[in-house]
C-alpha cells in the first residue's frame, strides 16, 4: 500500500470557494516544483507485474539513503500503457521507465536522482524500430493520443485529495456553484454536445434537462461503473487512477439537476476501483465537497457507493437501478423513461463513469474548447482499450473520428509477428467485427453504427490471421447466452439456438442451412426482446456473416478452419526440416501423444491428441505447425 | 378514460389499462402465455407482440406491458407481428413439446413442427407461478434462479418449499400444465416442487380435502367471520 | 456461521434491504459461500421471502451457494483475453484438476471458475489465483504455478 503521504495542512470543511483557493495555494507553498518525484503506477494493469514490490523496493531505498525529505514518491493512476507496467516516472524532468523491477529501484535512485541520468536499460524500446524513447510524450503509443480526460492520471495520486486539488481539481465546482445557475450549466453541456459514453452516446445535456423537469422534489443521479463489456476497463482506470474527477463531474451534474442524492454503481470485482471511490467520497466530505451546504452555499448533496455483484445485463440502465434498489438486476419494460420515473420511481439521471469525468472539463474550459476537439456531432475524445492482437495494448485516448487505422496502426503499432490484420471488434457484445476495408472509417457513433458494429464502452479488439470470425461470434453468443437476464423467450432461447448453431459449425458439422437458420434467429432475437441486450444480441453474428462469409463457408463445405482455431478442424503436425529432435515436446505433452527417438524428428499421434498446443508453444523451433 | 385505436378501429380504456387487456376486453385476440388478468405484467415470452403504428421504423413492443394513453395507436395482425409471433412460438415449443395447449397455440401460429431440438421438461419460465404465488397466495414459496439460458423455476436451493401451502394455484395457472399434483390417502404431493403435506379430513365423511398448511394460513388470515366451519367440512358436505 | 456475527452484519447495514447483495459479500467474505442457513436467518431477520433471496443469490456471478476451494483460480473470459488463446488455458486446467470450471477439485484444494472480463486485457490472458493476477497465462504456465499452489497446501 501507498504510504499516506503528509496529510493536508488543513482539517474541517471549506466554507467558501476562497477557501479552497486558499487551500490549493497553501499545498502548492508547501510542495517545491522542482523536487524529485518519482511516481509508480499503482493501477491494477501494473499490478500484476508487482508494482508494490516496485513501490516498496523505492521506499527503502528512498529510506536507506536518507533522502525520504528531498526526494517524493508517489503511487499515481494507471498511465495506460499496461503492457510495458510497471511504470516508473521521474518527475520533473518525467524520464519514462518501463517494465521496471524491484531490482532496479537502487539504480534510479543512484543514477537517475543522483546524478541525472537515465537508465538505457528501462526505456521503452519501440518493437518496430527499436528506437528507444525517455519522455511519455515522444513515445508513439502517446504522440498520437490526446489525453484530456485521462492524462492528470498519471501524475497526481488516487488516495490523495491534494494532489487533485493542487492541480485545480473543485474550483470547477467552485466557479459554477458560485456563477453558473443549475440552467447555465445544462445549456454548456448541451452546447458542448456530450454524448454518453456508456454505449449509445445519447446527449447528455438532453437526459440531464429531462430529470430537472421531471416533476418531483426528489431527484437522483448515477454513475454506471458496472463496465462488463468484455475487452473494456477505462471507467476502471478512471475511478482507480482519478476518482475525484469523476466525483466532481458528478456533483456538478447534481447541481445542475438538482438532484440530492447519488450512488456509484461499481463492480465488486473491481477492488481498487472500489476502494478508491470510497475513499475519495470519504474525503470529499470531510473536506466539506460533498453533504450539507456545500462550500457554504446552500446546496446539499449526498452520495453512496454501491457493489454490482458481477451480472453484465445489471448494468443496462433500468436494471442497474433495480438493482440499486436491492433488487434482482434485470432490465424493465421501460414505457416511461428512467429518467423521468427511475430509482424508486423518482427521476434518475444515469450517466457512464467517462461521462461523468468529461463534465468538469466543459464546464471549466467552456463549450467553444470542447467542440473544438473531435467532429461536428461527435465533440470531445474517448478512451478505448486497445487489446487484442497488437503491439501496443493499452488504454488510449484520441479525439472521436480519428480513424481505426490510425489508432491500431500508429497507436498500436501494428500487429505483432508480422501477422496480417484481420478485424477489429469495438462495441463490446453488442458490436461487431470491422474487416480491414473500413479501417480509414473515423470512429465515431456514428459511423460505426453504419457498419453493423457500435461504439460501445470503448473496447476495441484486435484480431489477425490466427483468430477465427466463427468462433469469436461464438465466443459472443457464448457470453450472451449466460449473461442475458433469461427473461424474454427471443433472447434467452435466441442467444441459446444461435449458439448450437455456431458451437456446430466450429465443430465441423454444419451446413449451409444453418446460416438461412442464424439469420432468421438473429431477426428475431434482435426485434422480439425488451431490453438492448436482445436487441442488439445478433450483431457479432450478423456482422461477421455480412464480412467473413467465406470463412463460415470454409467450416460448413471444406472442413476447415482457415484461422487454425477450432479444434475439431485442424491437426498439429511437427515440421521435420525444423525439428531438432530435442525432446522437450515429448516430455511436455499431457496426452503422451508425440513420440520420438534419438536425432530424429518428433511425431505427433493425432488420434492421441487433444490439440491443446502445449507443444506448440513449448517448440522453441517454431517447428509444430498447424493445418 | 382514453382513446385508443388498435387496427384502425377506436376504442375507449382507463388510462394506464395494458393495451392487451383493452384488446381482450373489446373481443380482439392476441395471444399470450406470460400474461394473467389478476398478475402484475412480466413481458417475459414475447407472444403478444403489437406493432406500434406512426413510427418511421417499425417497432414491436409486448402489449401486455404496454400502458394505455390517448391517442396510442397499435396494429395487432400486420404481416411483421405474424412473423414475429410465429418465431418466438418457434422458439418455445421445444420448451414443451409434450403440452397440448402449447401445441394447439403453436399450429395457430403457423408452427407445425418443432423445429429446433427439444430439451425442454415443459417450463416456458413465464413466472405465472412465481407471480401467482406471491401475489394471490401470499406465500412466495418459489422464484426464479439463475440467469440467460440456465434460468429456471424453482423452490429455495431446488429443495421441499416450506413455506408453499400445497394451494395448487401454480398447477392450475401454468400454461403448459407442466407442474403435476397428485394426491394419496392424507397426502398431496406438488411433483415439481418436490412439496409433500398432509391434509385435513372431512369431520363428516372422513375425506381428506385440505393441506393443513393452507387450514392454518385460512386460519390466520381470516379476521370476520370466523372461518369455523368451513374449514371442518369438505366442500362437498358443506 | 454464527447468528451473532450475521447480526452484526445486519446491524452495520441498518437492516436495510436495499443493502442485501453488501450484506451477501459480507458473509460470503467470511465464509467463502452463503450457507443456507445464513440466508435463512437473513430472510428472517429482514422479512424477506427465502425465494427472493436466493434468487439475487443465484442471479449475480459473484456469489457461491456451494463451499469453495482453498485456492480460487479464475480464469478471465474476456475477448482480448479469448484471442490470445484463454480456452487452452482453461482447457489445460480442467484437465490437470479433473474439473470443469464452476467445481471444486476432489481434494478441496482448487476451485475453478470461469470469469467475465477482469479488465486486464493487455495482460491476457489473465489467470487470478487467489486475487494474484498472473498476466500472459499459458497452458504451460498453469503447469507451473499448480505446482507451486500445491506444495503450499
Ligand atoms: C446489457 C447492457 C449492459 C450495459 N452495461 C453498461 C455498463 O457496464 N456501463 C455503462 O456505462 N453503460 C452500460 N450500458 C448502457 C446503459 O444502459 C446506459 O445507457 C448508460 O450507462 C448511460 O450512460 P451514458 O449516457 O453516459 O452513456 C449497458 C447497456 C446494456 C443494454
Ligand atoms: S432482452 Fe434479454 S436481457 Fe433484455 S430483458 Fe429480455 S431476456 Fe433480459
Ligand atoms: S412452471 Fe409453468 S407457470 Fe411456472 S414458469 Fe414454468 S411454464 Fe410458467
Ligand atoms: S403475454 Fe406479453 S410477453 Fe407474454
Amino acid at each position: 500500500m501507498p504510504v499516506e503521504r503528509g496529510d493536508s495542512p488543513f482539517v474541517g470543511k471549506l466554507k467558501s470557494a476562497a477557501d479552497l483557493e486558499k487551500l490549493k495555494l497553501t499545498i502548492l507553498s508547501e510542495r517545491d516544483p522542482g523536487k524529485p518525484c518519482i511516481t509508480v503506477c499503482m493501477g491494477t494493469g501494473c499490478h500484476a507485474y508487482e508494482n508494490e514490490k516496485v513501490f516498496a523496493a523505492l521506499e527503502k531505498e528512498i529510506e536507506s539513503r536518507g533522502l525520504s525529505k528531498k526526494v517524493e514518491l508517489r503511487g499515481t493512476g494507471c498511465h495506460g500503457f499496461c503492457e510495458q507496467g510497471p511504470i516508473v516516472v521521474v518527475f520533473p524532468e518525467e524520464i519514462f521507465y518501463c517494465r521496471v523491477k524491484p531490482e532496479d529501484a537502487a539504480e534510479i535512485l543512484s543514477s537517475t536522482i543522483s546524478e541525472n541520468k537515465v537508465i538505457e536499460r528501462l526505456l521503452f524500446k519501440d518493437p518496430l524500430t527499436g528506437r528507444k524513447f525517455t519522455h511519455e510524450s515522444e513515445i508513439p503509443f502517446y504522440r498520437y493520443q490526446k489525453r484530456v480526460v485521462f492524462g492528470r492520471n498519471k501524475s497526481i495520486d488516487p488516495k490523495n485529495i491534494d494532489d487533485y486539488i493542487a492541480e485545480g481539481g473543485y474550483q470547477t465546482l467552485a466557479k459554477a456553484l458560485v456563477s453558473l445557475t443549475p440552467e447555465e450549466v445544462i445549456r454548456e453541456i448541451k452546447r458542448a454536445n456530450l454524448r454518453g459514453r456508456g454505449g449509445g452516446g445519447f446527449p447528455a445535456g438532453e437526459k440531464w434537462e429531462t430529470t430537472r423537469r421531471a416533476p418531483g422534489e426528489k431527484k437522483y443521479v448515477i454513475v454506471n461503473a458496472d463496465e462488463g463489456d468484455p475487452g473494456a476497463y477505462m471507467d476502471r482506470s478512471l475511478l482507480e487512477g482519478n476518482p475525484h474527477l469523476v466525483l466532481e463531474g458528478l456533483i456538478l451534474g447534481a447541481y445542475a439537476i438538482r438532484a440530492d442524492e447519488g450512488f456509484v454503481y461499481v463492480r465488486q470485482e473491481y477492488p481498487l476501483a472500489v476502494e478508491n471511490i470510497t475513499l475519495a467520497v470519504k474525503k470529499a466530505e470531510e473536506y466539506g465537497l460533498l453533504g450539507e451546504n456545500i462550500l457554504g452555499t446552500d446546496f446539499c448533496f449526498k452520495v453512496k457507493i454501491r457493489r454490482g455483484a458481477g451480472a453484465f445485463v445489471s448494468g443496462e440502465s433500468s436494471a442497474l437501478m433495480s438493482s440499486l434498489e436491492g433488487k434482482v438486476g434485470e432490465p424493465r419494460p421501460k414505457h416511461i423513461n428512467t429518467a423521468i420515473s427511475g430509482l424508486w420511481g423518482k427521476p434518475s439521471n444515469l450517466n457512464n463513469v467517462e461521462t461523468w469525468a468529461n463534465v468538469p472539463l466543459i464546464i471549466d474550459r467552456g463549450w467553444e474548447w470542447y467542440s473544438g476537439i473531435g467532429t461536428e456531432n461527435n465533440t470531445g475524445t474517448k478512451i478505448f482499450s486497445l487489446v487484442g492482437k497488437v503491439n501496443n495494448t493499452g488504454l488510449i485516448e484520441v479525439p472521436l473520428g480519428t480513424s481505426l487505422r490510425t489508432i491500431i496502426y500508429q497507436i498500436g503499432g501494428g500487429i505483432p509477428g508480422g501477422k496480417k490484420f484481420k478485424a477489429v471488434q469495438t462495441g463490446g457484445p453488442s458490436g461487431g467485427c470491422i474487416p480491414e476495408k473500413f479501417l480509414d472509417m473515423p470512429v465515431d457513433f456514428d459511423s460505426l453504427g453504419e457498419l453493423g458494429s457500435m461504439m460501445g464502452s470503448g473496447g476495441m479488439i484486435v484480431m489477425d490471421e490466427n483468430s477465427c470470425m466463427v468462433d469469436v461470434a461464438r465466443y459472443f453468443m457464448s457470453f450472451l447466452k449466460s449473461e442475458s437476464c433469461g427473461k424474454c423467450t427471443s433472447c434467452r432461447e435466441g442467444t441459446g439456438l444461435m449458439y448450437d448453431i455456431l458451437d456446430r459449425i466450429t465443430a465441423g458439422r454444419g451446413s449451409k442451412e444453418d446460416l438461412e437458420r442464424l439469420e432468421e434467429l438473429a431477426w428475431t432475437t434482435g426485434n422480439t426482446s425488451m431490453c438492448a441486450l436482445g436487441k442488439t444480441a445478433a450483431n457479432p453474428v450478423l456482422s461477421t456473416l455480412k464480412y467473413f462469409r467465406q470463412e463460415y463457408l470454409a467450416h460448413i463445405l471444406d472442413k476447415k478452419c482457415p484461422a487454425g482455431v477450432c479444434k475439431a478442424l485442424i491437426r498439429y503436425t511437427i515440421d521435420p526440416e525444423k525439428c531438432t529432435a530435442c525432446g522437450r515436446c515429448i516430455r511436455l505433452c499431457p496426452q503422451q501423444a508425440i513420440r520420438g527417438e534419438k536425432d530424429k524428428p518428433a511425431v505427433i499421434d493425432s488420434d492421441r491428441c487433444v490439440r491443446c498446443g502445449i507443444c506448440r508453444e513449448a517448440c522453441r523451433f517454431e517447428a509444430v505447425l498447424v493445418e | 378514460m382514453v382513446t385508443v385505436i388498435i387496427n384502425g378501429k377506436k376504442y375507449q380504456a382507463e388510462e394506464g389499462r395494458k393495451l392487451l387487456q383493452v384488446a381482450l376486453d373489446n373481443g380482439i385476440e392476441i395471444p399470450h402465455l406470460c400474461y394473467h388478468e389478476n398478475l402484475s405484467s412480466y413481458g417475459g415470452c414475447r407472444l403478444c407482440l403489437v406493432e406500434l403504428a406512426g413510427r418511421k421504423k417499425s417497432s414491436l413492443v409486448t402489449s401486455c406491458t404496454l400502458p394505455v394513453s390517448e391517442g396510442l395507436e397499435v396494429k395487432t395482425d400486420t404481416p411483421q407481428v405474424k412473423k414475429a409471433r410465429r418465431l418466438v412460438m418457434e422458439m418455445i415449443l421445444p420448451q414443451a413439446p409434450d403440452s397440448l395447449r402449447i401445441r394447439v397455440l403453436a399450429r395457430e401460429l403457423g408452427v407445425s413442427a418443432v423445429s429446433f431440438p427439444s430439451e425442454g421438461d415443459g417450463c416456458i419460465r413465464c413466472g405465472l407461478c412465481v407471480r401467482a404465488c406471491e401475489e394471490l397466495v401470499g406465500a412466495g414459496a418459489i422464484s426464479f434462479a439463475s440467469r440467460g439460458s440456465a434460468r429456471t423455476v424453482e423452490p429455495p436451493f431446488a429443495e421441499e418449499p416450506e413455506s408453499c401451502i400445497g394451494c395448487g394455484t401454480c398447477v392450475v395457472i401454468c400454461p403448459t400444465d407442466c407442474i403435476k399434483m397428485e394426491e394419496r390417502d392424507d397426502e398431496r404431493k406438488i411433483i415439481r416442487w418436490k412439496r409433500t403435506l398432509k391434509m385435513k379430513s372431512c369431520v363428516r365423511c372422513g375425506r381428506p380435502f385440505l393441506p393443513l398448511a393452507m387450514v392454518d394460513v385460512i386460519t390466520r388470515r381470516s379476521t370476520s367471520p370466523p372461518p369455523g366451519e368451513r374449514l371442518e367440512l369438505c366442500p362437498d358436505c358443506r | 456461521m454464527e447468528t451473532r456475527e450475521i447480526d452484526k452484519i445486519i446491524a452495520r447495514y441498518n437492516a436495510d434491504p436495499q443493502e442485501i447483495m453488501a450484506m451477501f459479500m459480507e458473509i460470503q467474505d467470511k465464509e467463502g459461500y452463503l450457507p443456507k442457513s445464513a440466508l435463512s436467518y437473513l430472510a428472517d431477520k429482514l422479512h424477506l421471502r427465502l425465494a427472493q433471496l436466493y434468487r439475487l443469490a443465484t442471479f449475480y456471478e459473484a456469489f457461491n451457494l456451494k463451499p469453495q476451494g482453498d485456492h480460487q483460480i479464475h480464469v478471465c473470459m474476456g475477448t482480448a483475453c479469448h484471442v490470445r488463446g484463454a480456452p487452452q488455458v482453461l482447457d489445460k486446467l480442467q484437465q490437470t484438476l479433473g474439473i470443469t470450471a464452476g467445481e471444486v477439485s476432489s481434494d478441496g484444494s482448487f476451485g475453478l471458475k470461469t470469469v467475465n472480463c477482469l479488465g486486464a486485457c493487455a495482460l491476457g490472458p489473465v489467470v487470478v489465483i487467489d486475487g494474484e493476477y498472473c498476466g500472459h497465462s499459458s497452458p504451460l504456465k498453469m503447469e507451473k504455478i499448480l505446482k507451486k499452489y500445491k506444495k503450499h497446501t
